[in-house]
């Protein structure tokens, strides 16, 4: 049970890091991003296109760290997969949601633009690299450690929760510390008075898909180094990250995060009583359990 | 390919268009008349379809019940499938609508996604259901035995199901047509316009949008039935987000959302693309081959991208005035 709950927090944590970006969306352009899954898959693979061609071809070794199952060439694809993520978000929208934008079309147009946009990310992953399960670097896995109680933990999952914690603390100081940060926060809390105090709304907008799509990136990548790499993976993100916004009160950063603990632990327990395949199932039964007693959340003060 | 089966193939390509159109009229209630964003089409697609199999079916005999496992098995009749089929599915969309029809649209589309997985996984893992990802196969076809008896050819079947199919999409086309035309149906466009206005009118807007989200999801589980009659074989890998949901939004989108028959048009129009852009992934390089579906699911989403762009009103637009009194 003990050990379930551990893997829970690593689950969480991946399921936090795509939840801040939605909530992020959502609490500045109103529309819920159904590709945001998918720009966790395309940053998984890109990160895989990274390792397999050019880090190959340079000679960046293929050797690990101590007791790591991934070396440099993940270190080095890891950033380069969130700037071009953070760049494929950005692409989008200008492409699409812009002009949507621009004509006035309702959020729920602008929701089937990305659940559209959602296909066209995993049809073309699915062009390029075909339907099969891939890991990062085959091989048998390392050996876990023991720790306390019983709980047995791989290096790798230790150190993707420190990741995760890095990335957080960065995005935290960001939005407390810089003038994008609170110009952000300004246009999340009102976005026309935002508009009248100066702030640049497409300036805004733009870094808002780009720290959605880096963020997107990082939890893809991890979730491929903690278990594996499929097309359909973004997808089966997809009901976890929205409960997790929802609990969170959708369009708060902090409760994002909460919330990504909270179902990933969930999703995790339940698999000792049901089977794995409905890690999905269970995520969305949440999420109406809150709908139902408390639909603006935990952390939701009014009702939108 | 011979006259007669080139014949054959635009039937089998009519039957499925037609059935994708009863799938477009029950989103256009829920959508283009009432602004509810269901994107768990697929969901009502299984249910529909699984229920209609089980009423319908024989309980397995000899050999295959070893092998096939199904919760239930009536034998009845294909009205019967029908009607069960849409009654489940009225009853799956009255409990999603009690706790999103309250919130805003997302919300809902949130939610119908969710009900959608859900279904799938669990005919999917439950094998006790029906028979798991194995489906069932072998489902009674109406009328078939009795035509046969006349000396049909089995192969020729599929012309008296076409006429089925036909009859069922106009007794829908002419129940959503009535239904819109009334005040009842001016109500739900009146909700989709400007809720607050509706509601200060005196109108109920979680009732009516319940009605209308009812309505819809029961015109799906018809579909649904339909489908599996057809094929006569179903499995819950049929039902993905793609094949059940997406396309159908497409052709709402291409069609013209609140008008009848432009999602019909729309149905057509795009099942023809669909389908005709497999006799061009034919000229594909062999490597590619393996990947031409999801090629042509590309050239589908780019579709829907430019038609919501450049023309959201689809081939037709929406009929602004559907009241007898307005002429």
């Amino acid at each position: 049970m003990l050990e379930l709950t551990v893997y829970g927090i690593v689950l969480g944590s991946i399921i936090s890091l795509g939840a801040i970006g939605l909530s992020m969306v959502y609490g500045i352009m109103r529309f819920a991003n159904f590709a945001h899954g998918d720009l966790m898959t395309a940053g998984a693979y890109v990160a895989l296109f990274m390792i397999t061609g050019p880090l190959a071809w340079i000679g960046i070794p293929d050797t690990t760290f101590g007791p790591f199952s991934f070396g440099w060439r993940i270190v080095i694809a890891f950033p380069i997969s969130m700037l071009v993520v953070a760049g494929v978000a950005i692409f989008l929208d200008r492409i699409l949601y812009k002009a949507l934008r621009s004509r006035g079309s309702g959020r729920v147009i602008m929701a089937m633009s990305a659940l559209g946009a959602s296909f066209i990310i995993r049809m073309g992953v699915l062009i390029i690299w075909g339907s099969d399960y891939v890991f990062y670097r085959p091989g048998l896995l390392r050996p876990a450690l023991q720790l306390p109680a019983g709980i047995k933990i791989r290096p790798d999952q230790i150190l993707i929760l420190i990741i995760v914690v890095v990335l957080v603390v960065i995005l935290h100081l960001f939005l407390q510390r810089t003038r994008m940060g609170k110009a952000m926060r300004a246009t999340a809390d009102n976005m026309e008075l935002a508009r009248i105090s100066g702030i640049d709304i497409e300036r805004v907008i733009m870094w808002t898909w780009g720290i959605g799509g880096g963020l997107a990136a990082a939890a893809g990548i991890l979730y491929g180094i903690d278990v594996q790499l499929h097309p359909g993976m973004g997808w089966n993100f997809l009901l976890p990250l929205f409960a997790a916004s929802i609990l969170g009160s959708i369009g708060n950063i902090y409760g994002a995060m909460v919330g990504g603990l909270v179902i990933g632990i969930a999703q995790q327990l339940s698999t000792a009583v049901l089977l794995p395949t409905y890690k999905p199932a269970v995520a969305f039964l949440i999420m109406i359990v809150i709908l139902l007693i408390r639909p603006q959340g935990i952390f939701g003060g009014r009702r939108r | 390919m011979s006259i007669g089966g080139l014949l054959g193939y635009l039937v089998s390509f009519a039957i499925m268009a037609g059935i994708y159109a009863v799938f477009c009229l029950g989103l256009n209630v829920q959508w283009g008349y009432t602004g509810l964003f269901n994107i768990g089409i697929a969901g009502f697609f299984c249910i529909g379809a699984y229920i209609s199999a089980l009423v319908t079916s024989p309980p397995p005999t000899g050999e295959y019940a070893e092998y096939v496992h199904q919760a239930f098995s009536f034998n009845m009749p294909f009205p019967v499938g029908l009607m069960a089929a849409a009654a489940a599915c009225g009853f799956i969309a009255f409990l999603i609508g009690i706790p999103t029809l309250k919130l805003t649209e997302d919300y809902l589309a949130i939610a119908t996604i969710g009900i959608a997985e859900a279904i799938r996984l669990i005919f999917n893992n439950e094998h006790w259901l029906a028979n798991g990802p194995r489906g069932l196969v072998g489902l009674p076809q109406p009328l078939k035995d009795f035509f046969i008896n006349f000396g049909l050819k089995p192969r020729d079947y599929n012309y008296i199901y076409l006429g089925i199919v036909i009859i069922a999409l106009v007794i829908i086309y002419i129940l959503i047509e009535r239904a819109i035309r009334s005040p009842w149906g001016r109500v739900l466009r009146a909700i989709r316009e400007d809720e607050v206005s509706a509601s200060m009118s005196g109108k109920s807007i979680f009732n009516f949008k319940m009605q209308a989200f009812i309505f819809g999801a029961m015109v799906m589980g018809i579909g649904g039935a339909l489908y599996a009659h057809f094929t006569i074989a179903i499995s819950p890998e049929v039902f993905t987000p793609l094949y059940g949901t997406f396309i159908i939004w497409v052709m709402v989108m291409a069609g013209g959302s609140g008008n009848n028959k432009g999602v019909i048009i729309g149905a057509f129009v795009i099942w023809a693309i669909w389908t005709g852009t497999r006799f061009l992934t034919d000229f594909l390089p062999y490597t590619l081959k393996a990947r031409a579906p999801y090629i042509r699911f590309l050239v589908i989403g780019i579709l829907l991208e430019v038609i919501l762009i450049m023309r959201p009103q689809g081939i037709l637009g929406e009929e602004k005035r559907v009241s007898k009194l307005a002429e």
